[in-house]
């Protein structure tokens, strides 16, 4: 691995401290900056941006999101759908106006922006995030695994039981209203697909920058830290209690705010049992195993593999070869499992690793050194 | 006595019957965890598996005949032929024996040395890798499974409880079948593992495998055969809950109830993984019984798993797991 290339000197610290030392490589992210905000928007359809693009960009928030819990913390947590139900039905409520009954008197808030409700949605999933990784600091291992669980299960059975969750709907469902920002509307039947995807983006890209930064810096640090050896991380003054819980508080605000978005502008209805099961969460585990652990670079190279394989999929067998839909959806399920037992054999450290060797690779072909 | 009452006593009854059926799937994850140190979370699809094939060979299926017929435009769906049930747990178990040697030529042996945490991620791609391939070698549809374990309400126990008691309990056959086999079960496995020449090689391998390599230990053999163990406690589970619910995909889910199970009674101990799945089995039905009306039912999606995280926040390594001591 190498962070510097021959001939490219630093003359000061805050150049030498760059998110992106090479040039190259930051070259290549303003450029998919610019494609990604200033040239698809004007290129895509309703088809891509509902079956590749709103999935992949809001799969890759929850994926940066579990990743520092599991990739940069070392706590691995089986309970990501239930914190993205939490965003959801968080988002819900701020969306419609949050009502308190004291007394038998129903006091209600005026609906809040919807920009503003995810990103309080992402609150909310924060501090239910930290109440479940109380026990964290006791359990390790594949018991704290198993115990995320727990998180899981309970908070999917209480969404479905508790009626003040969906405004006391009929069905139990929670659906997002008509939803606007700056005039355009961004949830709801007619929002525009290019606005949904805008809307995503922005919350992926400041998001990812924040993962990114917060990595780098001192608390990055002693996440790694409690990852790597907790005991010896201790000892050298790394509190255990500040470190696992804000690793879960940032874990779950960003996979809060990608079940908001999962909920108000993919989805835009949700039946929480259906939706945010476990299957969620073994789904986003496997964007952040294939990735890469431990890298902001893998939860979207694992997110984008995962959205793209199963359409992929059913383009090839189901609209190519004419087969059954029931067949190719378990012959998906085969062929991802089977995927990442090969990903683990050859490379344990993702497709962010596969990546990096390619780079480098590159970097010095046609020669051996 | 008070109604109430007896029906708390019946529901305490049919919690440990059911307990006793998450123990025999606990009972596969230990044998692997012990002996391997994976954690294997395809236990539960194994046993999904197992029955599939089982319904598959005794009713003379064509594997993969979905497939078949979606390639070659044919229509092949069975062979005509019933095999008789003994002979149809032979054969599975040969299946079985396979599916753990390739499990362990083509993932396993290729991972040795690797994180606990890279090895169970592997075993969840299994998990998900088996289940497509069981349906696509067997088919989706829910299917019955009948080997001649009897089945219906004990009529011996509803006639002296209601001699007893003046209320009938209802007990259902099959559930007291099952607790006899898993007994069994359990004590050949302990038997096994403390005094055949294999179960001590079994144990030298959990203790430490460099050290059972060099004492001539192969480690290749004692792999598959500790996976072809979990593949019969497998095909014992999948047996007991396919006679009582039909073999369908929500069998493989049992596996996530048998992970509280595990904790309750600690990852390495097999009268654990027995105690742990009576008392979650008990604890889940009663509290079903006694909370949830008030809260609106279907507690038993959850329970387990609070119980079991209330439980390790006090004692960290579970009921009877080895007290984990921790170094720098």
């Amino acid at each position: 691995m190498f962070y510097r290339e021959a001939g490219d000197f630093k003359t000061s610290y805050p150049e030498d401290g760059q998110t992106f030392p090479i040039k190259l490589d930051r070259f290549g992210f303003f450029a998919v900056l610019f494609i990604g905000f200033a040239v698809i928007p004007f290129v895509i359809n309703d088809y891509w941006v509902n079956s590749v693009f709103l999935p992949f960009l809001i799969y890759a928030i929850a994926a940066i999101g579990l990743n520092i819990l599991v990739g940069y913390c070392g706590q691995v947590s089986l309970g990501t759908g239930g914190f993205m139900a939490v965003g959801a039905y968080a988002c819900y409520k701020f969306m419609t106006g949050l009502d308190i009954w004291i007394g038998g008197v129903q006091y209600a808030l005026p609906p809040i922006n919807i920009f503003l409700s995810v990103i309080l949605a992402g609150l909310v999933t924060a501090f239910v995030g930290v109440l479940f990784g109380l026990p964290s600091l006791r359990i390790k291992g594949f018991y704290l695994a198993v115990a995320t669980l727990a998180a899981q299960f309970f908070l999917v059975w209480l969404f479905n039981k508790w009626a003040w969750a969906y405004n006391y709907s009929a069905s139990g469902q929670i659906s997002a209203p008509e939803r606007s920002i700056f005039g355009m509307n961004v949830t709801g039947a007619n929002a525009d697909p290019w606005v949904a995807y805008l809307f995503c983006l922005v919350f992926l890209a400041g998001l990812a920058f924040m993962a990114r930064n917060l990595t780098r810096g001192s608390m990055g640090r002693k996440w790694m830290a409690i990852r790597d050896m907790d005991i010896a991380a201790e000892i050298i003054g790394v509190d255990p209690l500040k470190a696992k819980l804000s690793a879960f508080a940032v874990s779950s605000f960003f996979i809060g705010i990608s079940g908001a978005l999962f909920f108000s502008v993919y989805l835009g209805a949700v039946e929480v049992g259906e939706v945010f099961g476990i299957n969620k969460s073994f789904l986003v585990l496997f964007m952040v195993i294939i990735g890469g652990l431990g890298s902001i670079f893998g939860a979207f190279a694992g997110a984008a593999f995962l959205v793209l394989l199963p359409v992929f999929l059913k383009n090839t067998l189901v609209g190519g070869l004419g087969w059954p839909t029931d067949l190719a959806a378990h012959l998906e399920f085969m062929i991802v499992g089977g995927l990442i037992i090969t990903f683990l054999v050859l490379e344990p450290h993702g497709l962010a690793q596969l990546w990096r060797i390619i780079k480098e690779k590159l970097r010095l072909w046609p020669f051996p050194h | 006595m008070p109604e109430q009452l007896l029906w708390g006593m019946e529901v305490f009854m049919n919690g440990l019957m059911a307990g006793v059926l998450y123990a025999l799937v606990a009972l596969g994850f230990v044998l692997i965890f012990k002996a391997s140190g994976i954690f294997n979370f395809s236990q539960g699809v194994m046993a999904l598996f197992a029955a599939l094939t089982l319904v598959g060979i005794m009713e003379g299926r064509v594997p993969f005949s979905h497939l078949i017929n979606a390639v070659f435009g044919t229509s092949v769906h069975h062979f005509g032929w019933n095999v008789p049930a003994f002979a149809a747990i032979l054969l599975t178990m040969v299946v079985m024996v396979a599916l753990a040697w390739m499990v362990n030529r083509f993932i396993f042996r290729h991972l040795v040395g690797q994180e606990p945490i890279i090895l169970f991620m592997a075993t969840i791609g299994l998990a998900y890798f088996l289940e497509g391939f069981g349906d696509i070698m067997w088919g989706s549809d829910i299917k019955k499974l009948d080997v001649g374990l009897p089945q219906g309400i004990n009529g011996f126990i509803d006639e002296i409880t209601f001699n007893l008691l003046g209320y009938g309990f209802f007990i259902d056959n099959l559930d007291l079948w099952a607790t006899f086999i898993a007994v069994l079960l359990v004590i050949a496995l302990v038997m096994f593992a403390q005094y055949s020449k294999h179960g001590r090689a079994m144990r030298a391998v959990a203790d430490d495998h460099q050290a059972a390599l060099s004492v001539g230990i192969n480690l290749n053999f004692i792999w598959v055969m500790v996976w072809s163990l979990a593949g019969f406690v497998a095909l014992v589970a999948g047996i007991m809950w396919g006679t009582k619910s039909g073999v369908q995909f929500s069998l493989s889910l049992i596996a996530l109830k048998a992970l509280p199970v595990l904790m309750l009674g600690g990852f390495t101990s097999i009268p654990g993984a027995i105690v742990g799945g009576l008392i979650i089995g008990v604890g889940e039905k009663l509290f079903e019984f006694i909370v949830g009306p008030m809260v609106g039912g279907a507690t038993e999606n959850w329970f387990a798993y609070v119980l079991a995280l209330i439980f390790l926040v006090f004692r960290p390594q579970g009921l009877f797991g080895e007290k984990i001591i921790e170094r720098v």
